[in-house]
């Protein structure tokens, strides 16, 4: 019996080693086949480029287990924006039907990829949209944690809490605790309506937020201007400026005849308006069909990679340390705060921005402004500010 | 013989199905009309109405039992979506979100879910003022993914794109114009890939294509623009022939029985002539002036709403006005018509039904929405279909 027991005990034995080693190479298979998968899917190209394979592994992947989600989430990283919403659709594909079928979504892996920071800010604003499903009152618990969050998306809802939280505080029993509360929403807040909920119950309780500094607007410029552009050949035709910047120099312009002006001078400008708004039309003249520059300096700390945030109903074009960044000739289309995000590389010290506006000859009053904002963000748009400037 | 017969149904609940579906912008022959519809004579049956996740202007379309919307969320409007609900129940079967990949600002009164999305039967093409471009097959398993604003980085509109795609010969074709870069494209429906591109006049533009001879061997998309109207072989976006006399931005052509009616100079009446570089003009009436809403052919008239919400009548021959009829506006959404009926809903959430005749037209029925309506219906057999920034509604 022993013997009969020792050797089934033995067979049992060997048959646990070789499904093991089955398990172990067919998980060691699955795992390549994902990971080929995921770079197929990562390999997705601008103009369709990629697109056939894409789809083709995005359907294997798809079909998968929802054991697979972390993998996926971890493959947003770098991952260029066609591919992370063929990952995002992977994701959602697999967990939809883990719903219908009543399937565990793998929740604790899901925290803990939310957890860590240095995750991808999309991956990870898509696994707390999986632990909301899954365990709304963890994924909850996470809220407080985000109010910093390189996720504009995590950060928003952290800082819509808070603001939540501050509105129950009654303000007459206890204001400095709803200031308080206000403030650390405040220190969150990237997004515009959010700050502007939280700035006017702050200005009730004494206290004045500088937008300007809040938001990271460049507030003090060098104009030139105006130069040519009736008839719109100003964009394209390369001025003075563009070829070296001199903010000591004269340049001639043509645009003198009406205004008995032969030459131009760089002039400081600088603006007072909470977002930042350097208005042309105000600050200098509204010269129908011209083009000025405008430069700034921004001293950063170390090398950095930041986003530009532009607004301007003007054709303009962008340059840092001399490196033309964005081009744009559009006219009197609207303008909002961050119409446009252009990434920059800025390099420790001294950087030097310059942007082209040009104006054209439209008379309607709808054509009239003449203006730009600008700030320096990161990817959540969190201002970057400058360090100081060496004297 | 048993088999005959059940083949006989199948092939006669086919038919039925793909005639009942309304699969683009103003339906599946872009004209605005259902033909062989029981649509509803009244607005005051509810079937059932339906909470949207986000804002926007693009039509709701039927694909057999399935109606789609697409909507956009989130304070930049960056989020985008696609969703499916049950035709009959109104139970939502699947979304789908995405992050959008071009710029999203619009004006306040337009968002990034603007254009309405269009389908072959077997796959939705939802498009958006980022100009992102997803194909989906009907349960929601996405084939493939465009960003042609990220291809493109300067085509985008900041007031916000509408214009809506089309699909023939398994070609999307969609109009991508502003003022900083404006091109046509004719992507692959099954791929995503790119059969052509094609360079159009740089000024904003907000119409949508169209199709010529849609039930024809041989359907050209009609391109319209502040130039005038292009048709271009669908699979190949080669020119055929351009009618350049200027036409609207907005409101965008219709085409009834092998006549284009265009926004240009009023309404012009184009008959295109075969192997002709250019069409035949057979009609041109300059007052007839389409604001927003896209003209309307139906059962022998013209119809056009002017900004105020002025219903114009106008016969179909000669374009001279017959009857006008003040209706509750104003207007953003285009009419559409079935079963003897005009439908029109109204930005202040005026739905109106309008019976025309004759000599006049008239009102037979209105309901009062708590709801912006901006965009187009759509009917489907015995049912509308329309949407506001926040539900989606069965009108029966």
């Amino acid at each position: 019996m022993l013997v009969h027991t020792g050797r089934n005990g033995n067979t049992m034995r060997r048959f646990s080693l070789a499904g093991i080693l089955v398990l172990a190479v067919s998980a060691i298979a699955s795992a390549a086949e994902t990971s080929t998968l995921l770079e197929r899917i990562r390999g997705v190209q601008k103009q369709g480029t990629g697109n056939v394979a894409a789809s083709e592994a995005l359907r294997e992947l798809a079909g998968q287990a929802p054991a697979v989600i972390p993998e996926i989430l971890a493959a947003f990283e770098d991952a260029n924006p066609l591919a992370t919403n063929y990952l995002r659709s992977a994701v959602e594909t697999i967990a939809d039907r883990a719903v219908i079928n009543d399937e565990p979504l793998p929740t604790e892996k899901l925290v803990a990829f939310v957890e860590d920071k240095t995750n991808n800010p999309q991956a990870r604003s898509l696994a707390y949209d999986l632990l909301q499903r899954a365990d709304e009152e963890t994924a909850d618990r996470l809220v407080p944690e985000f109010l910093q969050d390189p996720s504009a998306e995590l950060r928003r809802i952290s800082v819509a809490a808070r603001i939540a939280d501050a509105k129950k505080i009654d303000p007459k029993a206890a204001a400095d605790k709803a200031k308080t509360v206000y403030q650390e929403a405040l220190s969150g807040a990237v997004d515009r309506d959010q700050v502007e909920e939280i700035v006017g119950p702050l200005k009730e309780f004494g206290v004045d937020v500088d937008l300007q500094q809040h938001f990271g607007f460049l507030t003090e410029w060098k104009i030139v201007g105006p130069f040519e552009n009736r008839g719109g050949d100003g964009f394209a035709t390369v001025y003075p400026p563009e070829k070296e910047l001199d903010v000591d120099a004269e340049y001639p312009t043509e645009y003198d005849l009406e205004y008995d002006q032969p030459t131009v001078k760089w002039q400081p400008v600088s603006t007072d308006n909470d977002y930042g708004i350097v208005d042309i039309r105000k600050d200098l003249t509204n010269w129908k069909g011209s083009c000025v520059y405008a430069t700034t300096e921004f001293f950063s700390d170390a090398p950095q990679t930041v986003q530009l945030r532009l607004g301007t109903p003007n054709a303009w074009k962008l340059w840092v340390n001399g490196e033309e960044l964005f081009a744009r000739e559009e006219y009197h289309r609207s303008t909002r705060m961050d119409q446009y995000r252009v990434p920059a590389n800025f390099k420790a010290g001294r950087n030097v921005i310059l942007l082209k506006v040009c104006q054209n000859e439209q008379t309607q009053d709808w054509a009239q402004n003449y203006q730009f904002q600008i700030r320096v963000s990161d990817g959540a748009g969190s201002a970057i500010l400058p360090s100081a400037s060496p004297k | 013989m048993r088999n005959r017969i059940c083949l006989t149904l199948m092939i006669l609940s086919v038919a039925t199905v793909a005639h009942a579906d309304w699969r683009q912008f103003r339906g599946n022959a872009v004209d605005g009309v259902a033909e062989d519809s029981n649509a509803p004579a009244s607005l005051d049956d509810t079937a059932w109405q339906i909470d949207l996740p986000g804002r926007g202007l693009s039509g709701p379309i039927v694909v057999g039992n399935k109606v789609f919307v697409t909507a956009s969320s989130g304070p930049q409007q960056d989020k985008i979506h696609v969703l499916c609900f049950d035709e009959e129940s109104g139970d939502q079967l699947w979304e789908r979100k995405f992050w959008a990949t071009g710029r999203t600002g619009t004006h306040d009164k337009m968002c990034n879910a603007t254009p309405t999305p269009c389908s072959d039967g077997k796959h939705v093409f939802a498009f958006f003022s980022s100009n992102d471009l997803i194909a989906l097959d009907l349960d929601g398993n996405l084939m493939w993914y465009r960003g042609l604003t990220y291809d493109y980085p300067n085509a985008s509109n900041s007031l916000g794109m509408s214009s809506s795609p089309i699909v023939i010969d398994e070609t999307v074709i969609c109009q991508v114009e502003s003022d900083a870069e404006a091109f046509a494209v004719g992507i692959n429906a099954t791929t995503g890939e790119e059969r052509w591109k094609i360079e159009r006049p740089r000024k904003a533009n907000w119409t949508s294509p169209c199709v010529y001879a849609a039930d024809s061997d041989h359907p050209l998309a009609l391109l319209q623009s502040s130039d005038g109207l292009t048709a271009v072989e669908p699979k190949t976006g080669e020119v055929v022939w351009n009618y350049s006399d200027g036409a609207s931005t907005i409101p965008s052509s219709v085409v009834a029985a092998n006549i284009i009616y265009v926004p240009s100079n009023g309404i012009t009446a184009l008959k295109p002539i075969a192997e002709s570089s250019a069409p035949e003009i057979t009609w041109q009436e300059g007052g007839l002036s389409p604001s927003t809403p896209s003209p309307l052919v139906y059962e022998g008239r013209i119809y056009t709403v002017n900004r105020s919400g002025a219903l114009t009548c106008a016969n179909i021959e000669t374009g001279k006005r017959e009857w006008q009829l003040r209706l509750r506006g104003p207007f953003s959404s285009s009419p559409i018509a079935a079963a003897g009926k005009l439908y029109f809903f109204g930005e202040r959430g005026d739905a109106q039904i309008v019976e025309p005749g004759e000599k006049r037209g008239e009102v037979v029925s209105e309901r009062k929405f708590e709801a912006t309506f901006l965009a187009t219906p759509a009917i489907s057999q015995d049912a509308v279909f329309v949407r506001s920034d926040e539900h989606l509604w069965k009108i029966k």
